[in-house]
Parts: C-alpha cells; structure tokens; sequence
C-alpha cells in the first residue's frame, strides 16, 4: 500500500460570478504522476493554482503527508516542498540560466554580494540532472529554445527540493521531440521518488507519462482512475457528460442554406496557424472549435483584418478580397464580435447609441460630416427594441450595463452594418441563460436571412446546439470537420485533443508551434 | 571566435566601437581634441551627468524612469546656496539638500508603486513642480557669495589638473558597477523589470524595491546639484535644465531599455561618454550651440528605435529567429 503524499477534500472555491471548484477530491500517491484533465474552465488551473499557495480556497481541506496544512503565498508552498511550474514562462529573458533558477535565493557573501561560483556550480549539478551539459549556466535565458526554457522553468522549481511538483500543460508550448524530452525528465524526476500532479490537455500525453487520472467538470470531481484501467475513448466520455437544453433553437425549415458564399484557401499567420482552409455557404451557421491556443482566434481576427496574414487567399460572394485593415473588412460586409467584449469590443465609457453606430458611422453622417443625431438616436431605439437590450435609456453608458446586455449591445453593432460575413468569437461568454439564447436566436434570424456566420467557440454545447457544421482546429491547423450526426461532444473533443484524426483528409499536425 | 561572438553581442562593446571611432575621427578632425585641457574638460563636462545616470540605470533596469532629476539637480542646488548665504554650517546645508533629494524621490516613488500612476507622468509633474518651486524661492535671480570652503568640494584639482568632481564621479560609478553587478540586492532590478509577476511570486517585494529605486536616483540627484553649485561658485535655477533627457538618452544608448530589465552602469556611463563626445566634437568643430538639443533628441529616437527593433515581434524580425529554431 503505498502512501498518499497529498489529499484534498472538498475543495471550494468561487470568484464572482462563477463556481470554479466545487467540492474537488483527490489523492496523490507518494511516488506517482498524477494527471488532471478536464475542459476548458473545468478547474484545472484553479486547483493547480490554489496548490500552489496563490489562491486561498473558501472551504474545504489540504492534507499534506497526512497533516492538514494552510498555504497562503507560493512562498509557503514552496518551503512546504510544493513547487509549481506555471504555464507561462515565468523566467526573465535578459538574465542567466543561474541567476533565473536562484531568484531571490542567490548564495551570498557578507550579507549580499552574490557567490557567483557558488551559483554557478549548483546550477551546474542541477542541469545535469536533465542532461543539459551542452548548456552554460551563465548562457542568458533569451537564448534558449522553448524546450529549454521549459526545463529551466522545472529546474527553477526543483531547486527548492520538491516533494511535490506540478506541471501545468508543461509542453502547450513544445513541439513532439521536445515533448518527448520533457518526459524522460518527468520519469526520472518519479525514480527520485517526487510525486507529479500534470495537468494537460493533450489526452495522449496521459497514457505516456502518467500512473493515475482525475477528470475534472465544470470544478467538480467526477472520478479518478489508474491509467492502466481505462482508455482515451473512457476519458472523453468522462469530459463530456452534459445535458443540452433546447435554448440554441433550431433551424427553420424555410431556412435553406445556399451555395459557397465565402472561402478561406491555404490562410497561413506566422505562430499561430497555418494552412487553413475552409468555406461557409449562404446562411449557414459554421462552428470552430478546439482548444485555448489552437489558433482560432487568430484566425478570425486575420480574417477580418486585425491581424496580418502572411500568405493565403480569401473569397466572398466570388470575390477575391484582399484585407489588410479592419476598415476594409467592414466595407466588404464582414463584422466581427470580440470574444473580449471590454477591453476589444465595445467602448465602455461611451452611452449605448455612440457604441450601436461605432461601426457605420459614416451612415449617420451630413454630407459636409456632421454627425446627424436624431437619425442615431431614432436608430438606437429601433435596435434596443429588436435586440431587447435593457436599459433605462439610450444614453446609458455601456458599462453600467450587465455582462449579457453589453453583448446583446455588441451584437447589434456588428448586426448594424449588414454583414456578409459575421465572425462571432465567443459570442455568450459569462452572459447569463436568458441573454444566451436571446444571441442564439439573433444568430440564427441573421443566418435566415443570407449571412454566412463563423462561430469561434470553446463552449461544446453551443457549437453542437447552435452550428450546422464544424470545423475543429487543433494546434494552429484545421483537425477535421464534422456535420449532422458526426457532430459530437466525443468527436469534437477527440480532435481537437488529438485523439482521433481525420484520416486520408488531414495529416497529423504534429510540429507546428501554437504560441509562444 | 566564441569571444568574439559574445562580445558583439554585449551594448557595451558596440558602443565602445562608436566611443572609439568618433575618438579616432576627432584626433584627425581637430588639433586640440587630443590635448589634456581637452580631455579633461570633457571628463569634467561629463562626471555631473554620470553621477545621476548611476541612479537612472539602476532605476530603468526595473522599469521606471525619472524625469524629475534635472529639476531635482536645480532644486537641491539652490536650497544649498540658501541655506549657506543663511548661515547654515556647510556640512548641515548640504545633508539638507540631500534629503530634500531623498524626499522628492520617497515621493515619486510612493506614487508610482503605491498610487500605480505611471512614471512619466509622475515624475513629469515633480520635473514641472521642483522646477517651479526653485524659481520661486530664487525669484529667478541666481545666488553667488558662497562660502570658499563650500566651493572646495567642486572646484579643487589634484595635482593642479584634475578636478574633484570627476573623482567623485568614478567613485560613485565604479561602487554603482559593482553593487549592480554582484549585489543580491540590486539585482532583484533585473527580475522585476524583466518580468515583474514572476519577480513577485519569487518573493521580491516589489513596491519596496520600486520606492528605494527612484529615492536613490533623487538622492543621487540632488548630490549631482549639490557638487554642480560648488563647481560654478553659485546657484543657478536654470541649471539641469533638460538634463534629464541627455541622461536617459545615455543610459538607452549604454543598453538600457524602457521595457526594464536590462543595462548596466558600464554602458550608462560609455552612453554618457558618447554623448559628452559629440557635445565636445560639436563644439569644436564650430557648430552653433542650438543644434545641440536637435542631436539630443536625435541620437534619443535613433536609440529607442534600435531597441525596439531589436525585440520587436515584427514579422522582419521573428522571420529571422524562426530559422534559428530547431524543430
């Protein structure tokens, strides 16, 4: 029987607005690694992070060797022997491999004059550990590959002599062959006897490195289980598992969706994808889904012109259309619905009718460019009324109003301009029900009408209930399609995690980098 | 080769290469450039400027930067030619000063890591602030009839050529080299200026750090006033006027960048050395005085670009990396 270094009972914890943990349980063995995987916004890095001593939890257990413990810094943690290995680099480029590992701990002489040597030398002892003798411990981070600094980043960790280390998608960043480095070192750290939690969501990555799982939902437990016991067709399941209510409505069946109405071929952005190519036909609603990172985002944004692109074609209506600027994007009939409606999409210290027309102002202009005002505000109210925004009055300041309100405002900004082409990206993140299926509905009128729309989404459930097709991204490049009856939470998840492929379409994806 | 290789890459030893060139240039160019008085006017022109640019680079290193020195430098100078022509012992009037310095920089400080408003505009306001309060209390009349002993400090030579302020200025750089260097202390610069979240999750307390940064640099300041007053024999409330955009220019040029988290005291001092080169070679070549500011800015924007273009994630640039990336 082997000893559990670590349990957590019951742990809670809430921000505004949201449950993040809620009443999570599990045991690491003394010895192990242990993955946690889960969602987008299943809890992962709350846990990881309330572990870690940055996050106090508002109730519930830490039992560490068997005794109940309280972190409050990463400070503490880390004298406790918890280290954690965050996913954004934490390391300072312009500074050696030394002096990043030993920050703030630096051996020191006549109070703090720095023993270089000293630092040195243990930088040394530790680097070998990992085989990286090829490096200097003086060599400056900024000179490292990704890899390296992810190493750097573990060793940084293990210089406080973990019992226990957590990795948090330690190789989001990595490319295969480094991926596979990274593991040899994992396994050796477990042969030293310190115990890992690793947190992932690459489904494959588990049954390489891992001795258990727990799968997390939506901050709740759902179960752990020896890797040996189960399969990757098990763990999807376990992610998925939730009921969909009929709010995203359905496809009227006077709604015919037309011909190819716009076309994306061989789209390629430095980092973040490449190779893209996909269409949406006339009033069809097409979903992209996949995980933080896979380069949806960016996708969008490239396409309406936020972003450049460095090579590709795109077509709409027949049209060749090459974007540079978003004020081109707009004058082609293509809007676009930031997935961060505060600091992207709306102006917040602005009333409700300078945001509704931010977008055509033009329209509402004098021929000499004086702003016509009745015709705003005459517009305004007639877009309230459709968008049943809530509101006192037209001259209310967008941010008083509540997260679903400022949306459905969003929304009908981009409505306004009469799109071709609508991008939504995130289009109901944190709205409540009620303004959720309110944008379904919206959605699903424009579509009716002719518009091709592109619904960017990590929300499962809404690109199942909303979309009729999808195209799944995976690691900046497109991993399948599906439609009709294809279209599952199982074969979302399996592709954009990379556990099924769509073979004979599509090539692995394997050694493109996703971000930095 | 190696060496080599890693020299090319380090600021200083660029603008050693520059140092060296216009050096090389002038002594063709000019007949006296190479003469002793030359040289030591220019060393004296500059060791006021190296002494505040000690400060700045330790301050720019972690991610602020201080407009006010220039008018802190005036400031200190003339509560120091007050205090003296009051009768104040000139020890007392100029550890007063210092503390004046001290104090304008707890306050740039304190607004900046506790208040969180932004450096420039923080110390903006001291520039326009202290400026304004030195006119006032001077009525802007300039104030002479200091004490001999008080004009000592800044006026003596040693063996009748060199003058004291240039040794104080090497004291103060090569202390200031060396604690940034090896200092456990100072170092903790680097990590917040170079990523200030993980510096706190590191356990560097980072508003203390940030404080202590800018008193140092109004202490350092208003030493620079307090020598530059003895230097001419008298307080001027025009004086360091614009200074603070020579020395942050010099501490860019020496590596330093406005992100943070690099530049040494070396560089700083060869970027003010540079920049006390060009004035000097300006002067003897016989340009108009008033084209001075217009190099200023210009080698300032020159720097700044080099810097940004360097880092910058611009589609040019990563190309370039890319390639060097293994796959």
């Amino acid at each position: 029987m082997i000893e559990n270094i670590l349990e957590v009972r019951n742990l809670i914890k809430t921000f505004p607005g949201v449950k993040a943990l809620d009443g999570v349980d599990f045991n690491l063995k003394k010895g192990s690694v242990h993955a946690i995987v889960g969602e987008n916004g299943a809890g992962k890095s709350t846990l990881m992070m309330t572990l870690g001593g940055v996050y106090r939890p508002d109730s519930g257990e830490i039992l560490f060797e068997g005794k109940r413990i309280e972190l409050g810094t990463p400070h503490e943690a880390n004298m406790r022997g918890i280290s954690v290995v965050y996913q954004e680099l934490s390391l300072v480029p312009n500074l050696s491999i030394a002096e990043n590992i030993f920050v703030n701990r630096q051996p020191v002489k006549h109070g703090h004059f720095i023993k270089w040597d000293e630092m040195r030398k243990n930088t040394y002892k530790l680097m070998k550990i990992f085989n990286l003798e090829n490096l200097s411990p003086t060599q400056l981070v900024g000179s490292l590959s990704l890899a390296e600094r992810q190493v750097v980043e573990i060793l940084k960790a293990m210089s406080h002599k973990p019992k226990i280390l957590i990795l948090d998608e330690p190789t989001s960043s990595l490319t295969e062959r480094e991926t596979k480095e990274l593991f040899k070192n994992i396994i050796l750290l477990k042969e030293d006897g310190i115990s890992i939690i690793y947190i992932t969501h690459y489904l494959k990555e588990i049954f390489e490195v891992a001795d258990e799982v727990t799968v997390l939902r939506d901050g709740k437990f759902v179960c752990q289980s020896k890797v040996s016991d189960i399969d990757e067709d098990y763990l999807v399941t376990k992610m998925v598992g939730r009921t969909i209510g009929n709010m995203y409505g359905v496809r009227n069946p006077d709604h015919v969706i037309g011909k190819k109405y716009f076309e994306v071929e061989k789209l390629c952005q430095f980092r973040h994808f490449d190779n893209i190519s996909f269409h949406i036909n006339k009033g069809e609603i097409v979903g992209f889904a996949g995980l933080v990172g896979a380069g949806r985002t960016e996708l969008g944004r490239a396409i309406f012109g936020a972003e450049n692109y460095q090579s590709g074609k795109i077509t709409l209506e027949g049209t060749p259309l090459t974007i540079k600027t978003t004020k081109k994007a707009i004058a082609s009939g293509i809007g676009y619905l930031s997935e961060d409606r505060k600091s992207h999409g709306l102006f917040l210290n602005s009333e409700i009718n300078s945001n509704i027309v931010s977008t055509h102002l033009s329209d509402f202009c004098t021929n000499y460019g004086f702003l016509k005002k009745d015709m705003i505000d005459a517009f305004t109210k007639e877009k309230i009324d459709e968008f049943n925004v809530i509101t006192p009055s037209i001259y209310q300041r967008v941010e008083n109003l509540s997260g679903g309100n400022q949306q459905k405002v969003l929304v009908s900004m981009w409505f306004g301009i009469s799109p071709k082409l609508l991008i939504a990206d995130e289009p109901t993140r944190g709205v409540d029900v009620g303004a959720k299926s309110e944008i379904y509905r919206l959605i699903r009128q424009l579509a009716a009408t002719g518009v091709s729309v592109m619904v960017i989404s990590s929300d499962l459930s809404e690109i199942i209930g909303l979309c009729d097709r999808v195209y799944i991204m995976r690691q900046g490049r497109i991993a399948g399609e599906v439609e009709n009856d294809d279209v599952t939470e199982e074969n979302i998840i399996g592709l954009a995690t990379g556990v099924y492929t769509m073979n004979g379409r599509i090539n692995e994806p394997s050694q493109f980098q996703t971000s930095i | 080769m190696n060496l080599l290789k890693k020299l090319t890459r380090q600021r200083e030893f660029l603008i050693l290469m520059v140092v060296t060139a216009v050096f090389i240039v002038m002594s063709f160019a000019s007949p006296i450039f190479l003469k002793p008085q030359n040289l030591l006017v220019l060393l004296l022109s500059m060791s006021i400027e190296t002494i505040i640019a000690v400060g700045m680079v330790n301050l720019m290193v972690s991610g602020g930067f201080d407009m006010s020195v220039g008018s802190i430098l005036g400031f200190s100078g003339v509560i120091t030619a007050i205090l003296l022509r009051a009768g104040f012992p000139i020890f007392l009037a100029i550890l007063l000063a210092l503390c004046v310095g001290v104090l304008i920089g707890l306050w740039n400080g304190f607004l900046v890591a506790k208040v969180k408003i932004n450096p420039f505009v923080t110390t903006l306001s001291s520039l326009s602030i202290f400026r304004g309060l030195t006119f006032v209390l001077t009525s802007g009349r300039n104030i002479a009839g200091l004490p001999a002993g008080f004009k000592l400090i800044g006026q003596t030579r040693i063996g009748g050529m060199v003058q004291l302020p240039i040794i104080y200025a090497l004291v103060i750089l090569v202390i200031g080299d060396i604690l940034m260097r090896n200092s456990s202390f100072f170092r903790q610069n680097y990590y917040i200026g170079g990523n200030e979240k993980a510096a706190k999750l590191s356990g560097i307390n980072v508003d203390r750090m940030i404080i202590f940064n800018y008193i140092l640099t109004g202490f350092l300041a208003a030493l620079a006033g307090v020598i530059f007053t003895s230097r001419m024999g008298s307080s001027s409330c025009q004086a360091g006027t614009g200074w603070e955009l020579r020395v942050i220019t010099a501490v860019i040029l020496g590596g330093a960048s406005l992100r943070g988290g690099s530049g040494t005291v070396l560089g700083a001092f060869l970027g003010v050395l540079l920049m006390g080169l060009i004035s000097n070679m300006l002067t003897l070549l016989g340009v108009d005085v008033y084209w001075q500011q217009f190099v200023v800015g210009t080698v300032l924007i020159s720097a700044v670009v080099i810097d940004t273009l360097g880092r910058s994630e611009n589609i040019l640039f990563s190309r370039i990396r890319r390639t060097n990336k293994e796959y």
